[in-house]
């Protein structure tokens, strides 16, 4: 539905020139919940932007359904946009910010109030349709700027960070809202977020960016379960990074030997990586303390981290590298281990993913 | 709130009152009074007055007695210049507007550290004496001025084209003179105007001029109502600028006021044609805060 192919884009300000976009490409489907997700500055606001029509690309393409976007100025595009500071007209009141894109169409005035009336609805707004904009909280705010743009049904709604400003459990709620108003309505959501954690939850699909480069794309279970290179396992949850051999790769699954020696199968990265050192990422609840099938990583148990849900066992592996545990605590029973036990690790076959670089 | 502490509220509010009530009126209704009470007495015969009540002064505002016939008519030079001054200090207020809100804009738009340098370029004229600055506007305008040598070197005119001590030339000086007094309440507006409202406005499908008139306009108007009443007061009583660039040909209030204190000898009628231009700023005042104040009820 959109495509983007070959952006860049090159700030050239007082300074020397910066490159905010780096050669980026990537399609968004029709009816997606499509998530931008990296790190502050790596350039998902100026994506948005191009996507909206403020900035113009230094290079390549941006087309909507085929058509050519990059020509046509923001008010021409079929696109709508919650910004960040939600922007609502502070000389309006909720419902005639709601019309105003809708106006700006030139549309019937009775299909202008039906849309409005419905679009209040929507968001739950509609007992302070005639407040002013200042004298609603900010989680109302937030709704009303997504209800205004959603009014004008644009074919594609883009979203930077609508959440950041909500504490945590008007966030949860919003993130809830947020999907149900995205399926409801059927419209192609592009959304910002530096929170991974809001990124899985919520998306379809997500593309996890850096330093002006689309890194990875993927759905929620694919990017947290088979990161394909080290900066996107560390930006996403927590991921233990243990330096092993690859010996060779078959389809899927890719023969190691970790340091102890011992030989496993674990995942082999998407675009094929040559025999030799290599990295391979376990997410700590994959392995286990208690044994059972798999490799074993003999170590010393260094420390342990009550977090209520779980507990967190830090493991010094025989060799020197670090490694971290999570277990589920079940009601009752303590984890029989103590700080400086021998422990071992053991990565059941299958478990953990080599990377790319 | 309970009763008692609204009526503490009241009254610390006076309180904090009292010094700006004393001022205004000591220091600002006692002259006003002094030329209340004028009004009514009688012109002395070398200036000043006799107390004598009177109301000859208000009469002659408005109308004139032939001195044979004792026929009334309206006094048509005085009504000619009410009529001028009005109509020269509307036209001030709205060219003011006209090049006073995109050069605000301009600035407002301009990185932050750039504002101020703009900002002061745009009141360094106001620190210049005003009489200065009206001569240099003479100076463009003259038979043999800047403008007319430009245009005849040019070809474009044959003669050179009167614009000194007319109408054009008060208006083109009030114009010039007042301006900051424009630009400073707009830019004041616009400054605080968060510009990501304009990104929003093109994003629901508003082109650049209803951006302007459905965003950026109705934002910075409490800056415009404030800008060209800062404009229209000054201009209504100007004086300097009609007696240097109208030449004593074009008079306005000002002047007219001036002459009778002068050399009409009439100071009873000076009297009473300052507090009609006090009516006159006051009404047009009330009914333009009430104009602007019904469009922001209708618009929201
Ligand atoms: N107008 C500009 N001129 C120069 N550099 C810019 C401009 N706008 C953005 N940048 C730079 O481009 C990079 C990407 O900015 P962008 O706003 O897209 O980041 P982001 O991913 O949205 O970050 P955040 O999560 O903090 O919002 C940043 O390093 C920023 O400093
Ligand atoms: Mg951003």
């Amino acid at each position: 539905m959109i495509e983007i192919a070959n952006v860049s884009k090159i700030f050239t300000g007082r300074g020397a020139p910066f490159t905010a976009l780096d050669d980026v490409s990537v399609t968004i489907r029709e009816n997606e919940f499509f998530t931008l997700l990296g790190p502050s500055g790596c350039g998902k606001t100026t994506l948005l932007r191009v996507i909206a029509g403020f900035i113009d690309p230094t290079h390549g393409a941006v087309k909507l359904e085929g058509q050519d976007l990059v020509k046509l100025p923001p008010y021409r595009r079929p696109v709508n946009t919650v910004f960040q500071s939600y922007a609502l007209f502070p000389h309006m009141t909720v419902a005639q910010n709601i019309a105003f894109g809708l106006e700006m169409l030139d549309k019937p005035s009775a299909e202008i109030k039906a849309t409005v009336d419905q679009m209040l609805e929507l968001v739950r707004m509609t007992p302070m349709a005639d407040r002013k904009t200042s004298e609603i909280s900010g989680g109302q705010q937030q709704r009303v700027a997504l209800a205004r743009a959603l009014a004008p049904r644009p074919k594609v709604l883009l979203l930077d960070e609508p959440l950041s400003a909500l504490d945590f459990k008007l966030r949860k709620d919003m993130q809830l809202e947020l999907k149900r108003l995205q399926s409801e309505t059927g419209i192609t959501f592009v959304f910002v977020t530096h929170d991974q954690e809001e990124a899985l939850t919520m998306s379809d699909r997500i593309a996890v960016m850096n330093a002006g480069d689309i890194r990875q794309i993927g759905g929620p279970r694919d990017i947290y379960d088979h990161p394909a290179e080290r900066f996107v396992a560390d930006f996403i949850g927590d991921t233990n990074f243990l330096e092993v051999e690859l010996l060779a790769t078959e389809g899927e699954t890719a023969r190691i030997r970790l340091p102890s020696g011992v030989e496993t199968e674990v995942r082999a990265p998407r675009d094929g990586v040559a025999p030799g050192p290599v990295t391979l990422a376990v997410r700590p609840e994959h392995a286990s303390l208690s044994g059972g099938d798999g490799a074993a990583l003999p170590g010393t148990l260094a420390n342990v981290v009550y977090f209520g849900t779980d507990t967190h066992f830090h493991v010094d592996l025989d060799g020197g590298a670090r490694f971290v545990l999570r277990q589920q605590n079940q009601p009752g029973t303590a984890q029989g281990w103590s700080v400086g036990d021998a422990v071992t690790v053991t990565l059941a076959p299958g478990v953990g993913q080599v990377l790319r670089d | 709130m309970s009763d008692a502490a609204a009526t503490r509220t009241a009254r610390s509010r006076w309180l904090l009152l009292a010094p700006a009530l004393a001022v205004l009126i000591f220091a600002a209704s006692g002259p006003l009074l002094i030329v209340l009470v004028y009004s009514f007495l009688t012109p002395g015969d070398y200036g000043g007055i006799l107390w004598e009540f009177s109301t000859d002064a208000w009469f002659n505002v408005v109308f004139e007695q032939d001195f044979f016939t004792e026929e009334v008519t309206l006094a048509d030079a005085h009504l000619s210049i009410f009529w001028r001054s009005i109509k020269l200090s509307l036209l001030t207020a709205f060219l003011t507007f006209v090049f006073g809100f995109p050069t605000a804009y301009f600035i407002a738009t301009r990185p932050k550290d750039k504002r101020d340098i703009w900002m002061l370029l745009i009141i360094i004229p106001f620190w210049t004496n005003l009489l200065i600055r009206t001569f240099a506007i003479m100076e463009l305008i003259r038979a043999e001025g800047a403008i007319n040598s430009v245009l005849l070197a040019l070809g474009i005119i044959d003669e050179p084209i009167q614009m000194l001590f007319t109408e054009f030339a008060i208006l083109l000086g009030m114009a010039y003179v007042y301006l900051p007094l424009m630009v400073l309440p707009i830019y004041a507006s616009l400054e605080r105007f968060d510009f990501t409202l304009v990104e929003a406005g093109y994003d629901l499908y508003a082109s650049r001029w209803r951006v302007l008139r459905k965003v950026i306009f109705p934002l910075a108007k409490p800056g415009v109502i404030a800008g060209s009443i800062l404009v229209f007061v000054p201009s209504l009583g100007a004086y300097v600028t009609p007696r240097v660039l109208g030449g004593g040909k074009q008079l306005m209030l000002g002047n007219l006021i001036e002459l009778q204190f002068g050399a009409g000898r009439n100071w009873p009628l000076g009297a009473a044609l300052s507090l009609t231009l006090l009516a006159i700023v006051m009404v047009a005042l009330i009914l333009y805060v009430r104009a602007a104040g019904n469009e922001e009820v209708r618009h929201g």
